[in-house]
């Protein structure tokens, strides 16, 4: 059962997110790009006589019908650098991606949501570390984490823990971890740094809550999904539902990655890289632009490889927290008057404390 | 999207990324230890599009009037509030189906600077047996720079890489060296002396013989240095399955 919660955030998420497509579009094939992007708007004008299915069906044939001129528009260099970037970022992702989403799925359906509730110490200055710890155990990516802090606003615990959650779930769970530990094999010190760093932004930002923050800035929609009688339905449902829209932020994000793998110039990035706080707000900016799963971000961190290992601490510990996707999430979620306050206060704590674990562990 | 199409987004995706594991074609993108998880993943992806599919096309238990057997009222109902964005989710589909894009090879190898900036280790193990001793790329290149040539001596070396165009338009013999993925690919270039490849186009696959050379040239992409081998031999080769060290 879809409610209101999921629509109101993929179509504010599709505004802002389209902000990075027109950077990719010049790399990216330029034949391609457009269509599946056009198809909503060609849907809701055919009215409802062509459904999403027929327009799947059509675009699939016509892609197969012409493969070869698609083919012939790849033959350059630079396109097909673009192709095999993009197509490795998300054939590297697709793995962490599918497990994270089964998890959050066993959790979200099969673990009751007063769970949580009765977990959580009474006080809520305490409740913020626990809610941070308990996101440990929160396998998922920040797309995951966003409904379930609703949900757990909803079920009365308090905002300040559900939003030290929300911020801590994605960036310390255990495939997060793991990603980052393969993806930093020389590095096992990042691990430590990206957790520890994670943890301290989250409890930071639930005490400032607690001390700023006003509950009517918080605006929630109606009841979410995962309601169903069938805990089978419900769960598949889960899945469904985030693959395709966690995906579909992915993919955006790999576009974006891979445009700017073959478009920025490395002496370019190497300029930026050989300054030390220039390249610390470069890749934090980077981070919120890329939008990338933080599942998969990692990856790329780990291939802006000129750059110092701080400054990518940043990238890491920014990114699952303040991004274009999210920003627009939590507007669908908790409301805008909330989430323009929350995510420029979150980029600047995250900022500073990566910087201060980063000179101490890195 | 509604429901239907999502099913069918994520069978076409599971099936592309289980064809690509199946097959080496993820040996272009990703490192090998992926496969395992790659598999299942793909197989996870499958069984959540027939779990959605069945639940779809079977009459729901409490709500009998729900309208899944007519797609067209199912749009008005819920269809276009489910994610749009998972439109996208074609494009990896479509790259890995249809396009297969090659592994990378010269022009991002023209693009970035040889990935040997520091020393990887300190002291170097004896070449391989054989007579040329098979070595890799990254291998010769480390041995030649930080241990100027005393572990390979006057050893005859066997290297397989593929051409790409170096500085002063000689052909220079490059490998990509990936840490995950293609994302992070990076080159390692070897200049050529002597009976150095002719006529080939740059990507050419090709095996060299030679020794050790003390000549070192520049890389105009980061300045860092580029190692020489003296080739006495070569010949071409198919591309192998494993193009990335």
């Amino acid at each position: 059962m879809p409610t209101d919660e999921p629509e109101d955030r993929s179509a504010g998420a599709v505004g802002l997110a389209t902000p990075a497509a027109p950077t990719s579009r010049p790399a990216g094939d330029p034949a391609r790009t457009p269509q599946p992007a056009g198809d909503p708007g060609s849907r809701r004008w055919l009215g409802d006589r062509i459904g999403s299915v027929e327009v799947l069906a059509g675009l699939l044939i016509l892609l197969v019908v012409f493969r070869d001129p698609l083919a012939g528009a790849l033959d350059d260099p630079r396109l097909q650098t673009w192709t095999t970037v993009f197509v490795s970022i998300m054939v590297q992702a697709v793995p962490f991606l599918v497990f994270g989403v089964l998890l959050s799925a066993v959790i979200a359906v099969f673990v009751p949501r007063s769970f949580w509730a009765r977990a959580l110490p009474r006080h809520p200055a305490l409740a913020v570390p626990a809610a941070s710890a308990a996101g440990v155990v929160l396998p998922g990516c920040e797309c995951g984490a966003v409904p379930i802090a609703g949900s757990l606003i909803r079920r009365g615990v308090t905002p300040a823990a559900a939003l030290a959650f929300l911020l801590a779930a994605p960036a310390v769970n255990p495939i997060v971890l793991t990603a980052t530990a393969v993806a930093f094999p020389n590095n096992p010190e990042m691990v430590l740094a990206r957790g520890v760093a994670s943890l301290v932004v989250a409890m930071v930002m639930g005490w400032l809550w607690l001390r700023l923050g006003r509950t009517e800035w918080i605006r929630m929609p109606r009841r979410p999904e995962l309601d169903d009688p069938s805990k089978g339905r419900a769960f598949w449902g889960a899945v469904r539902h985030d693959v395709t829209h966690a995906g579909g932020f992915l993919v955006l994000g790999a576009m974006a990655a891979a445009s700017i793998n073959v478009l920025v110039p490395e002496r370019w990035l190497q300029t930026l890289a050989d300054n030390a706080w220039l390249s610390i707000l470069a890749l934090a900016l980077l981070a919120v632009l890329l939008s990338l799963c933080s599942e998969a971000d990692a990856f790329v961190a780990a291939s802006l490889s000129q750059f110092s290992l701080t400054s990518r601490l940043v990238f890491l510990v920014v990114g699952p927290m303040v991004d274009l996707k999210l920003i627009s999430m939590q507007a669908g979620v908790f409301g805008r008057r909330f989430a323009f306050r929350f995510a420029p206060t979150t980029f600047v704590v995250a900022l500073l404390v990566a910087v201060g674990v980063g000179a101490v562990l890195l | 999207m509604n429901r239907q199409a999502q099913a069918v987004v994520l069978l076409l995706l599971g099936g592309a990324v289980l064809r690509a594991s199946v097959t080496d074609l993820y040996l272009r993108y990703v490192k090998e230890g992926l496969r395992p998880f790659l598999i299942a993943a793909g197989l996870l992806l499958v069984v959540a599009a027939i779990m959605t599919l069945w639940y779809e096309l079977r009459p729901p238990a409490p709500r009998a009037l729900a309208p899944t057997g007519e797609p067209a009222t199912d749009h008005d109902g819920h269809g276009h509030h489910e994610p749009r964005v998972g439109w996208l989710l074609i494009l990896p589909v479509l790259g890995l189906l249809l396009v297969a894009p090659p592994a990378l090879g010269s022009y991002a190898a023209s693009q970035a600077g040889t990935a040997l900036n520091a020393p990887q280790q300190s002291d170097y193990p004896p070449l391989p047996d054989g007579d040329p001793a098979p070595v890799s790329v990254l291998d010769y290149a480390a041995r030649a720079l930080f241990d100027r040539g005393a572990s390979i001596g006057d050893r005859r070396v066997l290297l397989t890489g593929f051409l790409a165009t170096g500085e002063d338009g000689q052909p220079i013999l490059a490998r990509m060296v990936l840490s995950c993925c293609a994302a992070d690919g990076r080159p390692v270039k070897l200049g050529l002396t002597g009976d150095v490849p002719a006529g080939l186009p740059n990507d050419s696959w090709v095996e060299v013989v030679g020794r050790y050379s003390d000549r070192i040239g520049r890389d105009p992409v980061n300045d860092a240095e580029i190692p020489y081998l003296q080739v006495e031999s070569w010949r071409q080769v198919p591309t192998p399955k494993r193009q990335y060290e």
